[in-house]
């Protein structure tokens, strides 16, 4: 068993907060997020958060350093948009592999550094990987049902490329999130599984999708549960959902999954619904209250924040989830399923 | 379900006695949905009609492009129960993975449909890994196999488990299919084996379809077909842990096709037992189960024996009872217990029923009991019909009954016409005085005080404007009053002389204290003759010319009386066709639902059209058409009508004509209403909504809507097909290897002719299917006889074609000849077909013309030609080929004519179906013939009827005016090279439609590697270099391949 299977029998995982809410608090302008280096980039790129990792790289730093300081036991790499695919809107295609890279060895670094500090509390960092900005079962086109603007393929090539390069910058965790249409997701997975046949490696990986409203179904329309038994063909550490919705409205999927999932359960909610403004409001004392009910009802194995979490939320919660038992692993409940 | 095995429990209680042991791995899958599979789940039902291999239907859906429908396909699987779908695009004339790819997009932007897991059946591993590819839940692939050796299944397997997608196993190995329980076993093991060891392949996402075969066919070694089936899966279920087991079920009782409560009962008896053995999915026709109690003692003793084979003559003593369970449905048939029954029912039943045999004394005795002749129509036949029309409405009757049923009424009103005549010469009041007399005599004061108030204190804005406007007979001489008291109403104007009240809508019409419903109100005028129109005040105010010429127009009709009623419909086939069956089955439905119907018939010149319409003041006109260059005078005809300011409704339909060719050519040319109406049944409604007041307006904006939504999404999609200028096509046609290809000289050149060939040799050659869809009975000749849902109608109807058939053999009422030629031909100029033939001692040339699909090929495929299959010129390589034309129409048009004289109209619509089923026969013996004896390149040939329907014969007939060779043009090449009417009296019209319409014409190709292709959209640049090399203006090219041109 690895360390990281190992801590996930013993306690609740403890995941970072929002790296995007936390670099709005910088202010970058576009030469900042520009650096030396791309001062003659040909297109705007201010808002293109996962360059920072190179522009920036101490701003990166200092956010992972919060949010272990805070507690968290994995950190995600600020690597959700590094793939070709939605780099293309930067055209930052070619650096793909270096964003991911470097993105990787600098949360792997703050890992390593905290972890020799303290080894009763050894720190992870997952590699993110975002759902791309284009969706592979569904059209963008509501007059043209048949049209995609993605393949199988070219979501496979990308994600693959992606996770080479943050196995290669030493992440510990792949984390496909954010999932909002399934079948980008499979096609992470298939990468993944082709990779790690390649390089014969075994390393963990986590699946968190996305429900987009009170439907209680992904934008692609799947239910939690046909969600669930869409990726369950790869071994997976943990399943989960993130985003879109504050940790109240999320209860009732987790307890879904952590019904029928055999792997571990994930679950990192938005700080509540966004405001008008499209701000996330929740304080930390009030997330940590509705999360509440996934630990008394042991619903999960791993717990953070997505986007509206601070160092102070993941603070809040990981005080909280201290005190409770993580979910039990155990094979499916089918027994009332006919 | 019909067979399960905790049938008198609840779900509750199951669950409750049955706690599910920890190592239960139920058999998740999910489409948006979960389904999961628990050895507990009731059997589960794989809907299959979304299979172009199994759907004839759905085969022709997809050829044609008519994805909309074909979704309906999945649409109605799934609402009827299906909780898998199949889907399977496995056919030569279709690029099998761009369609699996498209309609998968299609399936999962459609929740309803897409709930639910998706089955993805291919026998090319390309299909199944393209579908894999598009699919966001957990699939089944249907299916792998050890067929082509262990490497590939394993390869397969491990791609199919990265995909995360469950699995048929067929149990075929190396050495072939599994036929007995050894070897069903040992094929099962050692794929499960190889799954589960060396793939790592999750046990219960692993399906075997252990194969059922037939039993009861009279040969030994099929005996144990089905037990073995059963034992294998017992075995498999025991042995090899957390696996499903699934089938095609109804394979099992395929030698008792025709005998269906046998056939129910042999699957309803080897479910019974299979699923007790594990089997726990499959395929089943849910209207071909009967309940496993309820099967007789008797019958289910002598299946039973037959399934688990436990007795020696097990078959036989089935075979000898199977009679007896034929023949005890069949003796229901002469039922006659409805003769006892009141007048009216017995009406109504032979109306619904289509018998005629008694319903002129039934009508005699109606007749003398109404006081006036018109009443027998329009109370009991209408009664009936009404019936008639609910019952189609609702899809619980089929067109050939509904014809039959018009048959009768047609029947009943010609016997009641005499005594109607006479009845109307019977002196009559004078007009317009008996209303005054109607008006309810306890109102008549208080009314008269009312309408006097209205007609002269209060008169509105638009009251005044009108009625300025019609006073004094100002309109072409039609009296009118205002505020005239009709019964306990007041109409705002009426023409008592013509019948017709006006109301402008937001008056009130009624006294305030004598409120009825307007529904009420509209009845009882109904009832006393009258028609209304109503305008809003605004359409007074704004646009009163409008206003009074639809007063003018409406005032020039008849009044509604009896048959007709509803609204009168013109007909036509248009110029230069000759297909008519269709637009007479809508004719004749409409005629039943109240319509009056102006047909007039074939090769219909838009002049004429015009005028009648005109003349005759239609209500709607509906134009029909099969062959493509009827689509262009359709868009005239629009053209037409809009020019002349028609504002009735345009009904589109024929084989020919598409909802897409509707919306985007003909609809944008015609301001008003313009419907494609795909099939008869849909006529009725479609007609009903756009004629009705109150629907009218909304339907035709509705319409419109549609198909400029149509238009607009159109435009879209062809931009994203691209195709190859025409001299890349040519480089990517298809290349035949000429050195090593053989090419057989036919034992007899040149031309031969066939006259008057015996009828009798085509019936081994007739293929059924495209009879019944004529008559809108989708399925699978012989399948159809059984279908679940058309299957007693389809019975019936071909029972009585073969009536007809047999008539027609009998009597020689129809004439078959046929002419053919063979000749020495090469390719030249890359794309035309160069033959030489004689004509008297002279010998000639003739260039075929030929067109190559121009659209970009997905891989290697290439861009096609006819030409590509004849060996070009210069090689020194003499290639040949072929053309001809038969028909067996001669006499049809007679012989329905005849019919429709005897007010036959079912035997009319059923002869010219015959004999374009004869033609189509005519040309599959020719061709066989031409292989096997004249052209004698396939003389060792061997094959039965379905495989000739399927074509699975060497070498094509391709027909000028179909997918290959699209165009007609061609056909005149042919007629001069054969002679073929001078010879055997076939004409083409302008339009270039064969008359007799029951022809068929075509080329003959040898090659073994020639194949039907459809040659899709071409550009431009080829419609040019096509005209240059047939000395043609562009124009004209454009005018006859315009279908086929790409925008």
């Amino acid at each position: 068993m690895s360390k990281l299977e190992e801590q996930l029998h013993k306690k609740i995982l403890i995941l970072d907060g929002a790296m995007g809410t936390m670099l709005q608090d910088f202010k970058f302008s576009e030469e900042d997020f520009r650096g030396k280096r791309f001062t003659d980039w040909p297109v705007s790129v201010k808002g293109n958060n996962d360059l920072l990792s190179l522009t920036q790289p101490e701003a990166i730093e200092e956010i992972h350093r919060k949010f272990f300081a805070a507690g968290a036991d994995i950190v995600e790499t600020n690597t959700f948009s590094a793939t070709t695919i939605a780099m293309a809107d930067y055209e930052m295609q070619e650096l793909v592999d270096e964003l991911n890279y470097e993105s990787a060895k600098i949360a792997k670094k703050v890992a390593l550094e905290l972890t020799a500090q303290n080894p009763d509390k050894p720190r992870f960092v997952a590699g993110a990987m975002g759902p791309t900005n284009k969706t592979a079962s569904m059209s963008p086109d509501v007059n043209d049902p048949g049209f995609r603007a993605i393949s199988f393929n070219e979501l496979r090539k990308a994600y693959k490329q992606q996770a080479r390069a943050l196995i290669k910058g030493g992440v510990d965790i792949l984390l496909v999130e954010t999932v909002f249409d399934t079948l980008n997701a499979k096609a992470a997975l298939f990468a993944i599984d082709e990779l790690k046949e390649e390089l014969q490696l075994d390393i963990p990986i986590m699946v968190s999708g996305t429900i987009t409203d009170a439907s209680g179904r992904t934008l692609s329309g799947q239910t939690a549960e046909a969600f669930l038994i869409s990726v369950s063909h790869i071994p997976l550490l943990s399943i989960g959902f993130n985003c879109a919705l504050g940790a109240k409205q999320l209860t009732p999927h987790l307890e879904v999954l952590n019904r029928f999932a055999s792997s571990g359960v994930s679950a990192y909610p938005n700080a509540g619904l966004p405001n008008a403004f499209g701000e996330y409001d929740q304080d930390a004392q009030e997330m940590a209250s509705q999360v509440k009910e996934y630990l008394e009802k042991g619903l999960v194995n791993i717990l953070g924040g997505c986007c509206g979490t601070t160092p102070e939320h993941i603070a809040e919660i990981s005080k909280l989830a201290e005190q409770y038992e993580p979910r039990k692993l155990h094979e499916p409940d089918y027994s009332t399923v006919l | 379900m019909i067979v399960e095995k905790d049938k008198n429990k609840t779900s509750e209680e199951i669950i409750s006695s049955k706690k599910l042991k920890a190592d239960i791995r139920p058999l998740k899958l999910s489409g948006l949905e979960p389904l999961v599979i628990t050895p507990d789940s009731n059997f589960v039902n794989v809907g299959e009609r979304t299979n172009v291999a199994g759907s004839k239907k759905f085969l022709r859906l997809i050829k044609e492009e008519k994805f909309e429908e074909a979704l309906e396909v999945a649409r109605d699987q799934v609402e009827g129960g299906a909780q898998i779908i199949d889907i399977n695009m496995d056919d030569g004339l279709i690029e099998g993975r761009e369609v699996m790819v498209k309609f998968l997009n299609l399936i999962v932007s459609e929740p309803d449909i897409a709930r639910v897991p998706i089955m993805i059946d291919s026998s090319k591993w390309e299909i199944i890994e393209a579908g894999l590819q598009v699919v966001q839940g957990k699939c089944i692939v249907n299916s792998i196999s050890l067929k082509e050796g262990e490497a590939e299944f394993l390869e397969h397997a491990k791609k199919i488990k990265r995909y995360g997608a469950a699995v048929i196993v067929m149990a075929f190995d190396e050495v072939g299919q599994a036929d007995n329980y050894e070897r069903r076993v040992e094929i099962a093991k050692r794929s499960y084996d190889i799954l589960v060891n060396k793939v790592n392949f999750p046990p219960e996402d692993i399906i075997f379809d252990l194969n059922i075969f037939p039993v009861g066919t009279g040969m030994d070694e099929h005996k144990r077909n089905a037990i073995d089936f059963i034992e294998g899966t017992r075995w498999v279920k025991e042995n090899l842990p957390h696996c499903s087991i699934s089938g095609g079920v109804s394979n099992v009782s395929f030698s008792f096709r025709g005998n269906n409560p046998v056939r129910e009962a042999m699957h309803s008896v080897f479910l019974y037992h299979a699923i007790k053995a594990g089997m726990n999915m499959g395929i089943v026709n849910p209207a071909l189960l009967e309940v496993y109690d309820n099967i007789p003692k008797d019958l289910l003793e002598h299946v039973e024996d037959v399934i688990l084979d436990r007795r020696e003559d097990a078959t036989e003593r089935l075979l000898n009872f199977a009679e007896t369970v034929v023949g005890s449905k069949k003796a229901k048939k002469a039922d006659l217990s409805w003769r006892e029954n009141p007048l009216q029912d017995r009406i109504t039943h032979a109306l619904v029923k289509g018998i005629d045999s008694y319903i002129i004394e039934d009508i005699e005795e109606a007749r003398l009991a109404a006081t006036k002749p018109i009443e027998v129509i329009e109370g009991n036949l209408m009664i009936g019909m009404n019936v008639v029309g609910d019952l189609f409405g609702s899809g619980k009757m089929f067109l050939p009954q509904v014809v039959k049923s018009a048959r009768v009424m047609k029947k009943a009103v010609a016997y009641l016409l005499p005594y109607i005549e006479e009845a109307k010469e019977a002196p009559q009041p004078p007009k317009g005085e008996q209303y005054w007399q109607k008006t309810d005599p306890e109102l008549h004061e208080t009314m008269k005080r009312f309408a006097q108030d209205r007609r002269n204190n209060n008169p509105t804005d638009a009251e005044t404007v009108l009625w300025n406007a019609l006073s004094n007979k100002q309109l072409e001489g039609y009296s009118f009053k205002k505020q005239q008291i009709i019964g306990s109403y007041i109409a705002d104007f009426v023409c008592l002389e013509e019948k017709l009240i006006i109301e402008i809508e937001g008056l009130i019409h009624q006294l305030p204290e004598n409120k009825k419903s307007d529904k009420e109100r509209a009845d009882w005028l109904r009832q006393q003759e009258f028609r209304v129109i109503k305008f809003s005040r605004n359409e007074v105010l704004s646009n009163l010319d409008d206003v009074l010429s639809k007063i003018f127009r409406t005032l020039k009709k008849a009044p509604p009386s009896g048959a007709g009623g509803a609204g009168k419909v013109l007909m036509a086939t248009v110029k230069g066709d000759v297909h008519d069956i269709g637009k007479n089955i809508v004719s004749v439905v409409l005629g039943c639902n109240n319509y009056e119907i102006i047909d007039l018939g074939v090769m219909v010149p838009p002049e004429k059209i015009i005028d009648t319409a005109k003349a005759e003041n239609v209500d709607a006109i509906g134009l029909s058409g099969l062959i493509t260059p009827s689509l262009d005078e359709m868009v005239f005809l629009a053209k037409e009508m809009q020019r002349q300011e028609f504002d009735v409704p345009l009904l589109i339909g024929g084989a020919t004509t598409s909802r897409a060719h509707t919306a985007v050519k003909i609809d944008p040319q015609y301001g008003n209403a313009v419907a494609h109406v795909n099939d008869a049944s849909r006529a009725v409604t479609v007609i009903g909504d756009l004629l009705k007041e109150d629907t009218r307006k909304k339907y035709m904006s509705d319409l419109k809507a549609e198909y400029d939504k149509f238009r607009v999404n159109f435009k879209k999609r062809s931009k994203v097909k691209s195709y190859l200028p025409i001299e890349e096509a040519r480089k990517n046609r298809y290349q035949i290897n000429w050195e090593e290809t053989s090419i057989k000289k036919p034992n007899k050149l040149g031309i031969q002719v066939i006259d008057d060939f015996d009828l009798y040799k085509l019936l081994d050659f007739i293929d059924w299917s495209p009879f019944f869809r004529s008559w809108d009975l989708h399925g699978k000749y012989p399948n159809i006889l059984e279908d679940e849902v058309v299957g007693e109608q389809a019975t019936l109807l071909f029972e009585d074609v073969k009536k007809l058939l047999q008539k027609v053999l009998d009597e020689k009422l129809l004439k078959a000849k046929a002419i053919f030629g063979l000749f020495e031909a090469n390719t030249i100029n890359n794309d035309d077909i160069e033959i030489k033939y004689q004509e008297g001692s002279e010998e000639k040339v003739m260039v075929f013309r030929t067109l190559r699909q121009q659209l970009k090929k997905y891989g290697e495929k290439p861009n096609f030609a006819l030409a590509d299959f004849i060996a070009p010129k210069g090689n020194e390589l003499q290639d040949y080929m072929g053309c001809f034309c038969v028909t067996t129409g001669f006499g049809t048009a007679e012989l329905a004519k005849k019919f429709e004289e005897d007010l036959d109209d079912y035997n009319a619509i059923m002869i010219k179906a015959l004999a374009d089923r004869l033609a189509e026969a005519f040309a599959e013996y020719l061709h066989k013939q031409v292989r096997i004896e004249e052209w004698g390149y396939a003389s060792e040939e061997n094959l039965s009827n379905e495989e000739l329907i399927k074509e699975s014969y060497k070498g094509i007939r391709p027909a000028p005016g179909y997918p290959a060779c699209p165009d007609h043009l061609e056909k005149i090449s042919i007629w001069e090279v054969l002679k073929v009417k001078e010879k055997i009296g076939v004409e083409i019209t302008e339009s270039l439609a064969m008359w007799p319409a029951a022809s068929v014409s075509g080329y003959y190709f040898a090659n073994p590697e020639a194949r039907y292709f459809g040659l899709g959209k071409i550009k431009e640049d080829q419609v040019k270099d096509y005209a240059t090399r047939k000395g043609i203006s562009l124009k004209k090219a454009e005018k006859w391949l315009n279908p086929n041109i790409a925008d």
